[in-house]
């Protein structure tokens, strides 16, 4: 039990370390930390990305939560997973705030975001490569029809309208219910 | 001495931080970037906590550090209001609506319901695709923000193949994230010696660094 306990404070460490870039650059992140570790299959991932779509707040405190709380089995490991993705940005900027003439002047800082910039779109552009897979998109073919149409229809409302992806996801779960 | 008179002086102020910033987060989908606005109209302009241009200085300190923007921002207004204190009770109080609602969803809909549920699992089907969807759409969005051409577009494509080929070591995304940030720093400093302003910076140095790693 311990271990498992130290190994998500270890993952979650990481996670909140070299989270940058804003929650979905974050995802390829999370990803490899929890499911390429086993300790939950890519399926049930994309299903936490679509519950915290669906409920405020950041997607890195949603997954914390949630697969805290999986992983452990207790509310517990929950609040353990939680804090632990918050604990290092929190001391980061809370030093560099106290420095905060020194820190924008700094050409580190202003060197390393312009070269992270390219990387968040690489990092964000490998979230959706690993997502698309048989356990998101089915097994059979008469499936992978429908799946398929459902990613490029949602990506055409999201990215040609003003629609809220909120209601892409709601109608995408009606879909599903109407169609399978 | 004026503004430190506006604010609440007392305890009181402990728990004003946190309220707001649970307000902030129980209220705010979608994460960082859609939650600046709403802090700002917070703080700034209904309990006029920090004025405008400090604001903009703190929030440039929270979003060039890792980890999770709503908390960052939360971090150093209240560690501009109250200290460390302040900025615990700031922190938590953006945490704890969505942990709340995270903990119950966790608790009531497990893995095996979304799996054994007919109406659940016929549902879940129909939104998988659309999340893949609602993550390609920001590849898009940010690639333009970026400034990403025909040049630069090999640093994207290298870093998203080289962490989906799984290889070990090579796909894991903090080497990519660091040598983003090292190869950045080269050629800022480097265009600074050049004389440049070192607008496009970042992006050849990265592409140096990813290539020969690659």
């Amino acid at each position: 039990m311990l271990e498992t306990y130290l190994k998500l404070i270890w993952a979650y460490l990481k996670i909140g370390l070299f989270g940058f870039g804003g929650g979905y650059a974050m995802l390829s992140l999370i990803q490899r930390e929890v499911v390429d570790s086993g300790w939950i299959t890519s399926q049930m991932f994309t299903d936490i990305v679509a519950i915290s779509q669906m409920t405020p707040g950041p997607i890195g405190i949603n997954s914390a939560t949630y697969i805290g709380y999986v992983v452990t089995g207790s509310v517990f490991g929950s609040i353990v997973a939680t804090l632990t993705v918050v604990l290092p940005p929190f001391i980061l900027t809370l030093i560099a705030s106290h420095y905060i003439e020194r820190h924008r002047q700094s050409p580190f800082i202003k060197g390393a975001f312009m070269g992270l910039r390219p990387v968040v779109v690489g990092l964000i552009a490998s979230a959706a490569l690993l997502l698309m897979n048989s356990e998101n998109f089915g097994y059979l073919n008469s499936e992978r029809m429908i799946t398929i149409a459902i990613c490029v229809a949602s990506f055409c409302i999201v990215y040609f309208t003003r629609i809220h992806p909120i209601l892409v996801i709601i109608l995408a779960g009606i879909t599903g219910l109407l169609v399978f | 001495m004026q503004l430190t008179d506006k604010r609440e002086s007392t305890s009181g102020l402990y728990l004003q931080l946190f309220l707001t910033f649970c307000k902030i987060g129980a209220f705010t989908f979608g994460g960082g970037w859609a939650m600046i606005s709403i802090i700002q109209r917070e703080i700034v302009e209904k309990h006029k906590w920090i004025a405008l241009d400090e604001f903009l200085d703190l929030l440039a300190v929270a979003q060039s550090m890792p980890g999770i923007l709503a908390v960052n921002i939360s971090v150093v207004v209240g560690d501009r209001l109250k200290g460390l204190k302040g900025s615990i009770c700031a922190a938590l109080g953006t945490i704890m609506p969505s942990f709340l609602m995270i903990l119950a969803i966790a608790i009531f809909l497990t893995p095996d319901t979304i799996k054994n549920n007919a109406v659940v699992s016929r549902i879940f089907k129909g939104i998988r695709p659309a999340v893949v969807a609602l993550i390609i759409a920001p590849v898009l969005t940010t690639a333009k923000s970026a400034g990403i051409n025909w040049k630069t577009i090999i640093i994207p494509v290298t870093v998203a193949l080289l962490i989906y080929s799984k290889l070990p070591y090579i796909s894991n995304p903090i080497i990519f994230i660091v040598l983003g940030a090292i190869g950045g720093y080269i050629y800022y400093l480097r265009s600074l010696m050049k004389g440049d302003n070192g607008e496009n910076g970042g992006n050849e140095a990265n592409r140096e660094e990813v290539e020969s790693h690659a």
